[in-house]
């Protein structure tokens, strides 16, 4: 069966270690901060000015002043700070954070994003995602395999504009995760019940296929 | 120095139609609310506004938009606001979408005295198309140029009447780097102190950069996205 959002968010969560600061994207990556793994630490940024944030606040106990980058009302984790938009893309360009997961409307094997627009439909702006995946050492995108028409999203090329090149470091998807390398995406692991067959079918992109390919093991 | 003006009316003198304006905040934290509906009730137009977003249809910048008080953006994002959408994609606005980073990093050039900089983010986009390329450790990087703006407008949550700031939480955002930028800058705060109350060890803005300085009539502070969890 193939994952659900709440699945890959818990997939891509068993990436973090202790002691790495991560950005978080609008979407499923924001659901990778329920599935922390036990025993390590991890901090979380918000590119609008905030590293420690916290879950949301009870009902209730809102603050106007207090969001992340998606808007949403949150709190701060004891040992939190904040700071203004430079500071904030100082820490993401300076390399500081150690990880960040975004959404994708396409990826190309050879780690091309495109996310932020759709010519002529869909023009709603790139926000931080273009200076994120520019620095970031280790990109992780979380996204369906295919589009709502059943279109591959994992492409040979982007067809919409990019928002980097080259960048994309791992893939986790309903179906798979993948890992970019010179041959393309390279087959990881599969989510529970899908075969090899079924990701070949879905990946237009060239794949890489070596051995058996496990399972991913989620709890 | 005394910086403080009476009310957003004073404030507010010399904006005329045809300026470029920063406004701080992002999404609706932070947005220096009194401000903007001065701006309307005054209805200057042909207007250039160099803010992270444009609001929502009928609150922060979409209020401008509106009225068609705006003749360009300069954003990072602008997904919040079908308006803005609407007049963008029928070509009345003209729009200059920059990555946030670096849009940040202009606004703080412009105020730091630094014309142009390199950055990593937008390359081989067409964020860099007619922009200088320079490989810097092996990346390729690509020239961005500082901005400035006839009035920068910002919010702050205290401040005194030397003009230093105090902002909140995430409501600092575009604010600091605006208020370094602007030829004149205004802020409007929610807590106005007589000098010496803030403590200098923990001021984010210094008082150099701000030369109008009143205390906002009422914060609406709208929420954009209210998200909470369960008491128990």
């Amino acid at each position: 069966m193939s994952l659900d959002k709440n699945g890959i968010a818990q997939r891509i969560a068993q990436e973090l270690r202790d002691g790495w600061y991560v950005n978080l994207g609008i979407g499923i990556p924001t659901l990778v901060a329920n599935y922390i793994p036990q025993g390590i630490e991890v901090e979380f940024q918000s590119e609008n000015g905030i590293l420690g944030m916290g879950p949301f606040p009870f009902e209730g106990e809102e603050d106007a002043d207090l969001i992340n980058a998606g808007k949403q009302t949150i709190t701060a984790m004891p040992g939190a700070v904040y700071f203004d938009s430079a500071t904030s893309f100082a820490m993401i360009r300076g390399q500081h954070v150690q990880l960040t997961v975004l959404g994708a409307m396409e990826v190309a094997d050879n780690g091309d994003i495109a996310n932020w627009k759709i010519p002529g439909s869909m023009v709603k702006g790139m926000g931080g995602a273009m200076d994120l995946v520019a620095s970031a050492d280790n990109i992780i995108v979380a996204m369906m395999h295919t589009n709502k028409k059943g279109e591959s999203k994992l492409l040979k090329n982007c067809t919409l504009p990019l928002t980097g090149v080259g960048c994309v470091k791992k893939v986790v998807t309903n179906l798979a995760v993948l890992d970019i390398t010179p041959e393309g995406f390279k087959l990881i692991e599969r989510a529970p019940g899908i075969s090899v067959e079924e990701i070949k079918n879905a990946t237009e992109g060239r794949l890489v296929i070596e051995g058996e390919i496990p399972e991913m093991k989620l709890n | 120095m005394n910086k403080v003006v009476s009310n957003v009316e004073e404030a507010l003198q010399g904006v005329e139609s045809g300026m470029t304006l920063m406004l701080g905040g992002f999404g609706l934290c932070g947005i220096p609310e009194n401000s903007i509906a001065q701006l309307v009730k005054m209805g200057v137009k042909d207007l250039t506004c160099i803010s992270n977003n444009a609001g929502v249809d009928d609150f922060g910048l979409g209020l401008l938009l509106q009225g068609r008080q705006i003749k360009k953006m300069i954003s990072s994002y602008v997904g919040e606001n079908d308006e803005f959408e609407r007049q963008m994609l029928s070509g009345e606005l003209e729009v200059d979408l920059i990555p946030q980073g670096s849009l940040a990093e202009r606004c703080r050039a412009g105020g730091a005295g630094i014309p142009a900089f390199f950055t990593p983010a937008g390359y081989g986009t067409e964020v860099a198309e007619g922009k200088e390329v320079r490989e810097y450790n092996g990346k390729p990087h690509i020239l961005e140029s500082a901005l400035t703006a006839d009035f920068a407008i910002v919010k702050a949550w205290k401040g005194d009447t030397e003009g230093n700031l105090v902002y909140k939480a995430t409501a600092r955002n575009f604010n600091p780097m605006m208020a370094m930028a602007g030829k004149i800058t205004i802020a409007e705060v929610e807590e106005l102190v007589p000098a010496g109350e803030l403590d200098p060890n923990f001021i984010h803005t210094p008082g150099i950069f701000v030369q109008r300085i009143f205390k906002g009539e009422k914060f609406e502070k709208r929420i954009e996205q209210r998200t909470v969890r369960p008491k128990n």
